[in-house]
């Protein structure tokens, strides 16, 4: 009996959790299809009469499915960018004795230390002197950046656990070590390397800072740009902007649907190493 | 074959500085500069144009910032987040990472929600909570009236007695997941024979929580501990959305007066000063955790090395 009552409460809490998280996505699901009128005096029933306009004209518009577009290219442009890289670098840091390795390695690994909001001020006035801003690089490149040092230490331990007379062999069978490293070390560390992708894409798609700064022209803008100059815009029609977030909560839910094990694993990974 | 041996030398020579080359300039160039220039710019009176800043004021952005008070505001606002991450978030993710450790049918689906906070973005967040907590149509106040505690209403996020403790609910909303997920990783390295040991010797829930739970998760909850302290150092995204750090500056961080001044007020220089504040009060909590976990390095080796795999 007391067994019952404490799998009984343990549920309970999970759905007291589960409602604080879900009932404010519902509402701003639902609010979409009210107008203010029924936002105010019927917040939490179903819509009557629902409403499509607000998603229709978002989802009809250039704007929603230009920053989607810019979101997306920016993540992938940068996952590749911060993967080849590290890769690179992580193999030599795996494989390779060599004086000063350590303090190299630590030199990377202090780059954990440093956040977009310490550096963005001189950051900007970088990327103003090359001639970068309203241009996707000058995004692209410092969040690569600065996610090459999460990224080496993942790497670097998984490239590490690779037994060595694997190499040996390869370079005994004429393998150049570029050679083993694109054929044979890639290939083998693929679960790592989606690891750290989805981990590059994630931060990628979330940055806001930096995107804020360097985009003044609005057909540059990522999704939490727009979103956020769409609120200001239309502050007193909060319908349209919950529709707006709805909408633009989807592709990232989405990915979090397809890769949900990669991105917990590479958390998990990440910080238990760090 | 000596000759062969050097010139794999000389191959491994090349092979490690052509593959280090790209990351290194990337990073020297990218990350390294700027938090150079941000400590060379903090001991000018900079408006950010033209070539390099000329006009030397030594420690003087430093002093003001001792004198501002905004930022000694920052500070005061930053450690009572910081306060109640500590003592209401972490017992919060604790506690539930510990309970989806429990056998619980749709302990997956749970899981899956929990963390699902985490993969939206602060923006996404901040606009949704805007809504939330709107004084008429929000859904805050609705939903106390409902229940009956309509007395309760408030204005929330435009209320400078409220503000601060709307946005640390935001914060908890979003990142708990996160730190759920963490310590529930720990808690599925811990050894199994540890906790059947214990239960064949009788001890209690609570005694085992206290001599073998506990003890074992230090690590994980330290790094987790550690990365709520950074992050709300760093605080930005969030507040800048949902309050752009009013009102009368009662929800303003570290990182929104350094955006204020560097972005709006064009005085660099004394921004450049809040940054390296920030990044030095960020290094002393890294180096006091790195010094906390060197002392305990045995403990924690027993933990790490399930997640070593």
């Amino acid at each position: 009996m007391s067994e019952r009552l404490r799998t009984l409460s343990l549920h309970a809490i999970s759905v007291i959790v589960g409602l604080v998280i879900v009932v404010p996505v519902v509402f701003a699901l639902l609010g979409g299809f009210k107008d203010n009128f029924q936002l105010a005096n019927n917040p939490f029933g179903l819509p009557s009469p629902w409403i499509p306009d607000n998603y229709v004209e978002i989802i009809g518009s250039g704007t929603f499915w230009r920053e989607l577009f810019n979101s997306t290219m920016i993540a992938v442009a940068t996952a590749l960018i911060v993967v080849g890289v590290a890769a690179l670098a992580s193999f030599v840091f795996a494989r390779y004795a060599f004086r000063g390795r350590e303090l190299l390695f630590l030199f990377f690994t202090i780059g954990l230390m440093f956040p977009f909001a310490v550096a963005i001020l001189p950051l900007f006035i970088l990327l103003r002197s090359m001639g970068l801003l309203d241009n996707p690089l000058g995004v692209i490149l410092p969040q690569a950046a600065f996610g090459l040092p999460v990224t080496i230490i993942i790497l670097r331990s998984f490239f590490r656990a690779i037994p060595g007379e694997l190499e040996e062999a390869a370079i005994l069978d004429g393998c150049t070590p570029f050679g083993f490293f694109w054929r044979i070390l890639l290939p083998m560390a693929r679960p790592a390397i989606a690891t750290v992708s989805v981990l590059a894409i994630v931060a990628s798609w979330n940055n806001f800072m930096l995107p804020l700064v360097v985009f003044n022209d609005p057909s540059w803008w990522t999704i939490p740009v727009g979103v956020q100059q769409f609120q200001g815009q239309y502050a007193d029609e909060s319908a349209k902007v919950l529709a707006y977030v709805v909408l633009a909560m989807v592709p990232a839910l989405a990915f979090y649907a397809i890769a949900e094990r990669q991105l917990i694993g590479g958390l998990t990974a990440g910080s238990t190493k760090g | 074959m000596d000759r062969s041996l050097r010139r794999r030398r000389l191959t491994d020579r090349i092979t490690i500085g052509l593959f280090l080359l790209p990351a290194l300039v990337l990073f020297g160039l990218l990350v390294i500069t700027p938090i150079l220039l941000a400590g060379y710019t903090s001991f000018f009176r900079w408006n950010g144009f033209g070539g390099l800043p000329t006009d030397f004021v030594g420690l003087d952005n430093f002093i003001r910032l001792f004198d501002d008070p905004i930022f000694l505001g920052d500070l005061r606002r930053g450690a009572i987040l910081l306060v109640l991450s500590v003592t209401v978030q972490m017992p919060l993710a604790l506690g539930l990472a510990l309970l989806l450790n429990q056998k619980l049918r749709g302990r997956a689906l749970y899981r899956v929600l929990f963390f699902a906070p985490y993969v939206l973005s602060e923006v996404i967040t901040a606009v949704l909570f805007t809504m939330v907590f709107s004084p008429n149509r929000g859904l805050a106040n609705q939903l106390l009236t409902v229940v009956g505690l309509g007395h309760l209403n408030s204005t929330w996020l435009s209320d400078p007695s409220t503000v601060l403790y709307s946005v640390f609910l935001v914060m908890t909303w979003k990142y708990f997941g996160f730190h759920m997920i963490l310590l529930l990783a720990g808690r599925q390295n811990i050894p199994k024979e540890l906790h059947e040991a214990a239960a064949t010797d009788g001890a209690g829930g609570w005694q085992t929580f206290r001599h073998i739970t506990l003890p074992l998760l230090a690590p994980t909850i330290r790094i987790s501990l550690f990365l709520a302290v950074i992050g709300t150092i760093q605080l930005f995204d969030l507040v800048w959305v949902l309050t752009g750090g009013g009102p009368l500056h009662a929800s303003e961080t570290m990182a929104v007066t350094m955006f204020q001044y560097g972005f709006q007020r064009f005085e660099v220089g004394y921004a450049s000063a809040i940054s390296i504040t920030m990044f030095l009060i960020s290094l002393f909590f890294a180096v006091l955790y790195q010094r906390f976990v060197l002392r305990r390095d045995l403990e924690g080796a027993m933990t790490n090395m399930g997640a070593q795999r």
